[in-house]
C-alpha cells in the first residue's frame, strides 16, 4: 500500500516543471505561425517554412522522448517497488 | 501493436488524398497537418497514460464509460457516445472520397446519371460494408500487415524517384511558388499568402491545435490506446511516432509535385476536383504495373481505418447507448448483431455526408468530424486531472459548443464552388477578428460556458454526483493490484467486443 500513498504526495517537483517546459515547447515552436511563414533562407530547395516544420519533426521527438525519460526516473525513484508479480498471458 | 494500429490510423486517404489535395490547390495551408501531428505527441505523453491507467483499473473501453463514472451523469455519458458516432461518420466519408478517387482515376464512372456518376463512390462503400460485415475488427488487423507494407513501399518510392523525374525538390518548389504567386497576384493578396502561409497564422495554428486535441477523442483512437499493453506504450509510442509525421509531411508535398508535373486533375464529370491530383500523379509518374500497387495502397489505406472508425463507433452504440439506456438485459447475440448493423448505419450515414456535402475538399469532411468531437474534449480530458467542474456544467458547455460549431459550420459558403453551406471549416473568431478553426472556437466556447455554470451549480450546491473512480486509479500500472487485461477489444483478438463475433 504505501508505493501507493507515496506516489502522489507531491504535485509540482523539479523534474515536472522540467518536463512540463519540454512539453510546451513543440507547441511554441510550430503554433508561432508568423515566425516561420516566409521563403528565405532555404535549405536543399525546400523554403523556410518547411523545412522549420521539419525540424521541429525531430525536435518535438527527442524532447518528448527526454519527458519519458525523466518521468519515468522520477516514477522509479518514488516507488522502491518490490518485486511485481508477472502479468500472465495476453502478450503480443 | 498499438504502434502499429496508431500508424494504420494516422496514415489514411487523410493523409494520402486530401491533405496533398490542399496542397496542390490552396499551398501551404494544407501543410498544417505537420504540426497538428507534431504536437499530438506531447498531447499524448499528456493524459493518454492517465486514461490507460484509470480505464485499466476500472474496465473502461470507451470515453463515455469513463465519464458515466468519473461525473455520475448518464446524460453527460450519452452525450459523449453520441458525439463519437456522428463525429466518427464524416471521417468515413473522407475514407470512401479516398478510395472513390482512386477508382475515378482508374477510369470507372463518368457523367451521366447519378448511378454511373457515383459508380466509384457506391463500389467503394460496398467494398468497405463488405469487407467489415463479413469479419469485424478481425480484418483490418490482418489486412494491416499487408497494408504498411503497401504503404512504405509506395511513400518511398513517390518521394525518392518521382523528385528525380521532376528537377529535384527546388524544381518542385519552384513550380508551386510560381503557381501560387500568380494566384496571390490575381486575388490582389500579398505574396507568399498562399506558398509560406503569409498572413494566415491564425487559421494554421488553430487547424493545428484543434485537429491534434481531436484526434485521440475519437472512438477508434481511444480502443487503439486502450489496447495497450501498460501505461507506458503509449508515451514511447509518443516518441517513436514523429517517423510518422516525417513521412507525412513528405506525403503531403506531394500535392507540389503533382503542380510541377503538370497534372490538371479534372473528373470524369468534367469538373476540377483536388482529391484526383495524386492518383493522377502516380498514374503519369509510374509504370502502369507500379500505379496499381499504389492505387492498392491508396484503397487498403482507406479501407482498413474505415473500417476500424466503423466499429469503434459500433461498439459506442452498443455499449453506452444500446445497453446503457435501450436494453441492459441485452444477450451477447442481440449486442453484436446491434453492432453490425451500428457499423453498417454508420456507413450510410458517411455516404450521407459524402452526397450531402460539398466534396471540393475532402479534408473538410474530417475537419467537420473534428468540430463535434473536439467538444467532449473537455468531460474527457479535465476529468482525467480534475472532479471540479460540475457534470451539469460539462453539459451545457458540450451543448453550446455543438451547437456553435455546427451552425458556424453550417453557414460557411465556399465562393469558388457556389456551395452554400458547409463549404470550409475555419470562420472568424468572435472578438479577435481572425479567420480560425470553428473547432477551436467552440471549444473555447465549451470551456468558458463549462466553468461558468459549473461556479453557478456549485454556489447553488446542485447535488454532483458520486465518483466512483479514486486517485489512485489514474497511476496505476499493469501487473499492480485491480489493474485488469479484459475485456479491451484487443487487436487481432477475440476478446470481449461483441463486433468480433
Amino acid at each position: 500500500m504505501a508505493q501507493h500513498t507515496r506516489r502522489t504526495t507531491e504535485l509540482l517537483t523539479p523534474t515536472r516543471v522540467l518536463v512540463g517546459v519540454l512539453l510546451a515547447l513543440p507547441f511554441l515552436g510550430t503554433l508561432w505561425v508568423s515566425s516561420y511563414s516566409r521563403v528565405e533562407p532555404r535549405l536543399g530547395g525546400f523554403p523556410f517554412f518547411y523545412w522549420y516544420q521539419f525540424l521541429w519533426i525531430f525536435l518535438s521527438a527527442i524532447l518528448t522522448t527526454c519527458a519519458f525519460v525523466l518521468v519515468q526516473r522520477e516514477r522509479r525513484g518514488q516507488q522502491h517497488r518490490t518485486p511485481q508479480p508477472r502479468r500472465k498471458g495476453g502478450a503480443r | 501493436m498499438t504502434w502499429f494500429l496508431l500508424g494504420g490510423d494516422l496514415y489514411t486517404a487523410y493523409t494520402f488524398v486530401a491533405v496533398p489535395a490542399v496542397m496542390f490547390a490552396s499551398g501551404a495551408q494544407g501543410f498544417f497537418a505537420v504540426p497538428y501531428t507534431i504536437i499530438v505527441y506531447p498531447l499524448v505523453f499528456l493524459f493518454l497514460p492517465r486514461l490507460w491507467s484509470v480505464s485499466h483499473r476500472r474496465g473502461y473501453v470507451t470515453p463515455a464509460d469513463f465519464v458515466r463514472a468519473r461525473f455520475d451523469s448518464r446524460g453527460l455519458a450519452l452525450a459523449v457516445a453520441l458525439t463519437g458516432i456522428l463525429a466518427t461518420m464524416p471521417y468515413i466519408a473522407l475514407q470512401l472520397v479516398g478510395i472513390q478517387a482512386v477508382f475515378e482515376v482508374m477510369g470507372l464512372g463518368g457523367s451521366g446519371n447519378i448511378l454511373v456518376a457515383d459508380a466509384p463512390l457506391f463500389l467503394a462503400f460496398a467494398v468497405l460494408a463488405a469487407y467489415t460485415y463479413s469479419s469485424g475488427l478481425r480484418a483490418p488487423a490482418l489486412i494491416a500487415f499487408v497494408k504498411d507494407a503497401l504503404i512504405y513501399l509506395v511513400i518511398a518510392v513517390a518521394i525518392i524517384y518521382i523528385p528525380t523525374k521532376l528537377g529535384g525538390w527546388s524544381g518542385i518548389f519552384d513550380a508551386a511558388g510560381e503557381k501560387f504567386a500568380a494566384a496571390d497576384d490575381a486575388a490582389g493578396r500579398p505574396e507568399g499568402f498562399s506558398f509560406v502561409g503569409l498572413g494566415q497564422a491564425w487559421p494554421y495554428a488553430t487547424l493545428a491545435l484543434g485537429s491534434a486535441m481531436a484526434l485521440f477523442m475519437y472512438p477508434h483512437a481511444v480502443t487503439a490506446v486502450l489496447s495497450a499493453k501498460n501505461r507506458s506504450v503509449p508515451r514511447r509510442n509518443a516518441a517513436i511516432l514523429p517517423a510518422y509525421s516525417f513521412l507525412l509531411a513528405l506525403l503531403a508535398l506531394t500535392g507540389f509535385m503533382a503542380i510541377a508535373a503538370g497534372i490538371n486533375p479534372v473528373g470524369l464529370n468534367g469538373k476540377p476536383n483536388a482529391q484526383l491530383s495524386v492518383p493522377m500523379l502516380f498514374e503519369a509518374m509510374f509504370p502502369s504495373w507500379f500505379a496499381g500497387v499504389a492505387f492498392a495502397a491508396i484503397a487498403i489505406g482507406a479501407l482498413v481505418p474505415a473500417a476500424i472508425m466503423s466499429i469503434a463507433a459500433a461498439n459506442l452504440w452498443t455499449r453506452n447507448v444500446y445497453k446503457a439506456f435501450l436494453k441492459p438485459d441485452a444477450s451477447h447475440a442481440e449486442e453484436a448483431r446491434q453492432s453490425k448493423l451500428v457499423s453498417l448505419l454508420v456507413k450510410f450515414g458517411a455516404l450521407i455526408f459524402v452526397l450531402g456535402l460539398d466534396k471540393s475538399f475532402a479534408i473538410n469532411l474530417q475537419l467537420l468530424g473534428g468540430i463535434w468531437i473536439l467538444q467532449t474534449f473537455p468531460s474527457v480530458v479535465f476529468g482525467l486531472y480534475t472532479r471540479w467542474f460540475h457534470r451539469w456544467g460539462l453539459f451545457a458547455g458540450w451543448a453550446v459548443g455543438m451547437a456553435y460549431g455546427t451552425w458556424t459550420a453550417y453557414n460557411i459558403t465556399n465562393p469558388v464552388t457556389g456551395t452554400q453551406h458547409f463549404g470550409g471549416s475555419t470562420a472568424d473568431i468572435p472578438l479577435i477578428g481572425e479567420k480560425g478553426y470553428v473547432a477551436f472556437t467552440a471549444w473555447v466556447l465549451n470551456v468558458l460556458v463549462t466553468v461558468a455554470v459549473t461556479v453557478v451549480l456549485r454556489a447553488l450546491k446542485v447535488a454532483e454526483g458520486v465518483d466512483q473512480t479514486s486517485p489512485d486509479d489514474y497511476h496505476a500500472d499493469a501487473g499492480e493490484p485491480g489493474v485488469r487485461d479484459a475485456p479491451l477489444p484487443q487487436p487481432g483478438g477475440k476478446a470481449g467486443s461483441p463486433a468480433e463475433a
